[in-house]
């Protein structure tokens, strides 16, 4: 029996939730084909997480426990993939698109001889041939691109809160080791340290207030801090984020960036404050409830999709702003 | 070592920053027709100013190298005017549509090529397929450790340390020369280049050009993309309310909107 494999990943010891929703588009293909749904999980101990894999219902989960897998380490990981790719012989591989999946599945392609096809917001199978279609946003998400999947295994990774997250099932899986041979050698980095920043959740905003190029220097992005103070007083969890150029400008730190290559976020109120509106940002933001853009060009792409749309220089209209609120809200 | 060799990889793309205006879709031909100037890929634009800020540091070469069917090298000379040494074109009639395996094929036969080298930057994606596979196919295929997400670049006693974005933050990895590492914005944007720097550029001396069969890459070894069909997204455009008046009147009016969304 052919079987689809998921590549599963672990987020503060639980199952990382992009992974339900591998699990949901697993379940969706494997529904359809009759085939075997897997999850294989690899770190230093992961029993607990494989078996929360396997209460969602997956005809199996497998799992790779070794010292050296405790961190992610691209070169040791992939050791252990191309070793289990080599046992399990998946017919489809499914990753997440996460900073795992960006870096294993073009390295993983080459060594399984395979193609890969990134950031699929779709998958289907085609009805002549049976084999993987993965659909995917192209040119910045001008347009909609379906890829036939090549190779022995068929391999994507997959665009986050796209598909909708497997609900329990059936827990009837059972639980296999897979043991692979690995050692420190393979590993070509050294890592050195790990620098945890304070990353911002922009997906767990109620409101984002973002800024761009149009802020003209970092002192544009204090005055949205203090804009999204005043509004934080009513509207809960407010953030600043920005936009690509306020990233290659130095102004903000990447975890701020919202877009195709940021964070892809849909809060309740976006307000985008001197943003042109480039395809590649309008990807991460534009299934906002609502959308307010502020913009000193009237005919920018930004207003295109705002709801809510002000035709000022920010330097004017932000003060009056925060001003007002401070004394309706 | 003395002098560090680094071989850039760019890519000639549509400008992937035009307004969405100037793009339709050829569904028939499977194409995405983009009415812009041409640009050297954004990314691959950061790799470059990586790549000639290590030079400017610690002296070498930087060669950069582009792929395609047909290529502008007024659109590529940019890179000389930024400041790279060489500019070395991979034209092909069969340079077309490639699939991400493919061009990493070809990149990696010229590289062969060109011979020594202690870096390889490419940028993390492009902006036309947004694939985001070449340059790291590109390392493996070159057996070179892999850095990806780079976001600043230091060489010194034969190892480069790369601090790289990670989903806590970042991590400072090492790795001994020769490596791949592939760019993100972070490391910045391309220079500014004068008017006069660019029309001297324009009028230099020859750009050498290499075919498939010069880079000994055959027919065979070379797939296109497998595209089953390309359309048009979801329409996302909203009827924008302008709010209008004074600055004063404009805020006034939008936190109506903020009351009203409570
Ligand atoms: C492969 C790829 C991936 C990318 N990924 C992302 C991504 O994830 N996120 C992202 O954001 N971009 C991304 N980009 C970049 C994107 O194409 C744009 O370059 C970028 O979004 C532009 O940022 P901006 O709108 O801040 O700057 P600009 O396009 O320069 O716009 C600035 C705006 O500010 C306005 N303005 C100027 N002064 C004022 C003022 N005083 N008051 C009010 N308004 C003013 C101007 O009218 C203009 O509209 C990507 C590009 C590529 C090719």
């Amino acid at each position: 029996m052919k079987e689809v494999l998921i590549l599963g990943e672990v987020k503060d010891a639980s199952l990382d939730p992009r992974i339900l929703e591998l699990l949901g588009a697993g379940k969706k293909l494997t529904e359809a084909s009759g085939d075997k749904l897997s999850v294989l999980l690899m770190g230093d101990r992961v029993e607990d997480v494989a078996e929360a894999a396997a209460s969602y219902g997956p005809d199996s989960v497998y799992k790779i426990e070794h010292p050296l897998l405790e961190r992610f380490n691209a070169d040791l990981w992939l050791a252990a993939l191309e070793q289990a790719c080599a046992e399990i012989k998946p017919s489809i591989l499914l990753m997440s698109h996460s900073f795992i999946g960006m870096e294993l599945g073009p390295r993983l392609a080459y060594r399984l001889d395979s193609r890969l096809t990134t950031d699929c917001i779709d998958l289907t199978i085609d009805s002549e041939d049976g084999r993987l279609l993965g659909t995917k946003p192209v040119s910045g998400g001008n347009a909609i691109c379906v890829f036939k999947c090549a190779g022995q295994t068929q391999m994507v990774t997959v665009r986050g809160n796209v598909f909708p997250p497997a609900e329990s099932g059936n827990a009837g899986g059972a639980i296999a080791s897979i043991n692979v041979t690995i050692d420190k050698s393979m590993s070509r980095l050294e890592s050195l340290e790990i620098v945890e920043e304070d990353t911002v959740a922009l997906d767990k905003a109620n409101v984002v207030i973002s800024g761009g190029a149009g802020l003209g220097d970092e002192d544009g992005f204090e005055m949205l801090e203090e804009l999204a103070e005043a509004l934080g007083k009513s509207f809960g969890s407010v953030m600043v984020g920005c936009s690509r150029m306020a990233v290659d400008k130095g102004w903000m730190s990447s975890d701020h960036q919202i877009g195709l290559t940021g964070t892809i976020i849909a809060p309740d109120i976006y307000v985008a404050v001197g943003i042109s509106g480039a395809i590649q940002h309008l990807v991460g933001m534009v299934h906002s409830k609502k959308i307010i853009a502020i913009n000193t060009d009237p005919s920018c792409n930004i207003f295109k999709v705002a709801d809510y749309g002000i035709v000022e220089d920010f330097e004017q209209v932000v003060p009056a702003l925060i001003k007002r609120l401070e004394e309706v809200l | 070592m003395t002098e560090l060799n680094i071989i850039i990889c760019v890519k000639q793309i549509p400008d992937p920053e035009a307004p969405l205006s100037d793009v339709s879709i050829d569904a028939e031909n499977l194409e995405v027709v983009v009415d812009a100037p041409q640009v050297i890929s954004p990314f691959d634009e950061n790799a470059l100013e990586a790549a000639i800020q290590l030079k400017e540091e610690l002296d070498g070469k930087v060669t950069v190298l582009s792929m395609g069917k047909k290529l502008s090298d007024s659109v590529l000379r940019k890179a000389l005017a930024a400041g790279a040494d060489e500019l070395i074109l991979l034209e092909d009639n069969g340079f077309e549509k490639l699939d991400s395996h493919s061009t990493a094929t070809v990149l990696a036969a010229a590289i062969k090529k060109i011979g020594s080298f202690d870096l390889v930057l490419a940028g993390r994606q492009a902006g036309d397929w947004d694939s985001g596979q070449v340059g790291l196919i590109l390392g493996e295929m070159l057996g070179l450790p892999c850095i990806s997400l780079a976001r600043e670049i230091t060489v010194e006693d034969g190892s480069v340390i790369v601090k790289k974005t990670v989903p806590e933050g970042y991590e400072r990895v090492k790795a001994k020369l020769p490596a791949l590492i592939t760019v993100s914005n972070e490391v910045g944007e391309l220079r500014y280049i004068s008017r006069t720097r660019m029309l001297k550029m324009m009028r230099g001396g020859d750009i050498p050009a290499w075919t498939a069969e010069e880079i000994g890459v055959s027919d065979d070894a070379i797939e296109k993309m497998n595209i089953a069909s390309l359309t048009t997204p979801p329409d996302m455009t909203r009827d924008c309310q302008f709010l209008e008046g004074s600055p004063d009147q404009q805020a006034a009016a939008l936190v109506d909107v903020f009351v009203s969304l409570r």
